[in-house]
């Protein structure tokens, strides 16, 4: 059986998605700057889906900026903002320990810049304090910038809150929203937003498709020089086709929300329940304010890479965030922010299931995962200790 | 292309001499948890220094299961003195290569089987050259195969 449970990582286009982007690939695959009306029919695709990605953020269109992805948008956003505080000589920056690196590395970068950059914990459970916002926030903060929800462990950030004390502040605030778009409601407007990026490729688009929401009068500093595209701010002949069917697949999301909410919790909690059993497990992040279909759990004494292999060999696709799967020598960043040891970390699984997945693919790694545990565990000395006493438990 | 060699996932699915050999005359153990990978190797050894036996546990990815695998099969039947020539160049050559970013395992495999080697001198009171057995730690394990 082959089950696919890496839909953090990407998911496979839809029908609706593929159908509607096929034309513009070869039948109306006009240059969208073009003056002739066959251009024109691309310029007039574009606007279409901006319209609708607009509506599905509750934006105005002339808000939407398509970019090649989430990351391009977290990038231009944090840069856009930090030249615009830097301007009013303002150079600090909020974010939190367990950004995707597309924040994290443009904030690295702004730091070296002269930038000031405070990272807000996470806390155990994976979730932001406002009252460490609050007191976090300076005279000459430029910018707040924290995730919609986490890639590894699934965590919702008080978005709202968040928001309302930025507006208030007068702080622009912007949020990475790859992996709750098309999986959670967002509103711009009723969250305080100033600034958003979404991933296509997270919600059955194609890869290589993005956009940034930017909030009327929120100067933007171009990433891309070239072409006026995009009311200048990101040059480049648009991906048409990719925008096209970023735009289906995000409406198409948007208007199934709560039936495939509804049909992946199930799974995802019987996946919870029933992994978590195995002895020295730990469930990583608060379960309360969850993405629906992320599960990231623990088990001690192994590593993560080989228990990947393992499953691969079953048929079964998920992630891990041990140091081997990370290609350095630590293990991910987000479960070290919530506090696990690295030793811990090292033994971390992430499957993360769509509406597109069944409860027979569920059962089919509730049968799997527990026996690759137990197998690397038979074979892993630093277990024989813990089962000796030689070793303290951790979890 | 693939991340592992065939040679590689053989090893890794099907690993030779996992386990523990009770009586062991020598174990040794390197690597450390904290950084994810973890190899204990036991030996067997008889009175004319050839390794009988050998056995490993190991915590780690695929690719250090499968150097601990190789070098067990490396050195099961040879003398104690041929143990100690091996290379964890030999250990990636046998499993037909390792991805750069791997080659750490290999000489955590040629690591274990040494202090395996050491435990037994001295349980054993044969003299031997310290400097011959000193352990790297992680960060000079990484410099070592230019990580």
């Amino acid at each position: 059986m082959f089950v696919y449970a890496d839909n953090a990582a990407t998911t496979s286009v839809s029908k609706t998605a593929l159908e509607a982007m096929l034309p513009y690939l070869t039948q109306n695959y006009g240059n969208p700057s073009s003056l002739y009306s066959f251009g024109q029919k691309a310029q007039e695709a574009l606007q279409q889906a901006r319209e609708t990605v607009a509506r599905c953020l509750n934006a105005d269109p002339r808000e939407i900026y398509f970019t090649s992805g989430g990351s391009e948008a977290d990038n231009q956003a944090i840069v856009s903002a930090a030249r615009l505080g830097a301007r009013k000589g303002k150079k600090h920056l909020i974010s939190t320990k367990f950004e995707h690196h597309a924040v994290l590395h443009t904030l690295k970068k702004l730091e070296k810049e002269g930038f000031e950059v405070t990272l807000l914990d996470v806390h155990e459970d994976g979730v932001v304090r406002l009252e460490d916002l609050k007191a976090a926030i300076r005279e000459d903060t430029a910018l707040v910038t924290v995730m919609f929800a986490n890639n590894e462990i699934g965590t919702v950030q008080p978005i709202a809150e968040i928001g309302a004390l930025c507006r208030e502040k007068k702080i622009p605030f912007h949020c990475d929203a790859v992996q709750a778009a098309g999986h959670m409601p967002i509103d711009v407007k009723a969250m305080n937003i100033d600034m958003l990026a979404i991933s296509g490729h997270k919600f059955h688009a194609p890869k290589g498709v993005g956009a940034l929401y930017a909030r009327k009068g929120m100067v933007l500093t171009n990433i891309i020089e070239g072409g006026a595209q995009e009311r200048g701010k990101r040059a480049g002949t648009e991906n048409v086709a990719g925008i096209v069917a970023m735009a289906a697949a995000l409406e198409e999301s948007c208007a199934h929300m709560e039936e495939n909410t509804a049909k992946i919790i199930p799974m995802r909690d019987k996946l919870f329940a029933e992994l978590a059993k195995i002895p020295h497990s730990k469930i990583n992040g608060s379960l309360e304010k969850h993405v629906p279909g992320t599960v990231n759990m623990c088990f001690e004494g192994i590593e993560g890479e080989s228990l990947l292999l393992m499953l691969d060999d079953a048929g079964i696709c998920a992630s891990s965030g041990s140091a081997c799967t990370s290609g350095s020598l630590d293990p991910s960043h987000v479960l070290l922010a919530i506090g696990l040891p690295h030793e811990v970390a090292h033994g971390s699984l992430r499957l993360s299931i769509g509406e597109y997945n069944t409860m027979e693919e569920i059962d089919h790694i509730i049968e799997t995962v527990p026996k690759v545990v137990a197998y690397l565990r038979a074979m892993s000395p630093v277990w024989d200790e813990l089962q000796k006493g030689q070793r303290q438990h951790l979890i | 292309m693939a991340l592992y060699s065939e040679k590689v996932m053989d090893h890794f699915r099907n690993p030779r001499n996992v386990g523990q050999i009770d009586d062991a005359d020598g174990i040794g153990e390197v690597g450390n948890a904290k950084c994810g990978d973890i190899m204990r190797m036991y030996l067997k050894i008889d009175e004319n220094q050839v390794i009988t036996d050998v056995k490993f546990n190991t915590f780690g990815c695929g690719s250090a299961i499968a150097t601990s695998s190789m070098a067990t099969e490396l050195i099961k039947g040879k003398t104690v003195k041929e143990a100690l020539e091996l290379s964890n160049k030999a250990v990636v050559e046998a499993l037909d290569g390792l991805p750069v970013h791997k080659l750490h395992c290999s000489v955590l495999a040629e690591q274990a089987v040494r202090a395996a080697v050491k435990d037994y001198y001295d349980k054993n009171g044969i003299a031997y050259d310290p400097a011959d057995f000193r352990e790297m730690d992680e960060e000079e394990l990484h410099e070592h195969v230019g990580h």
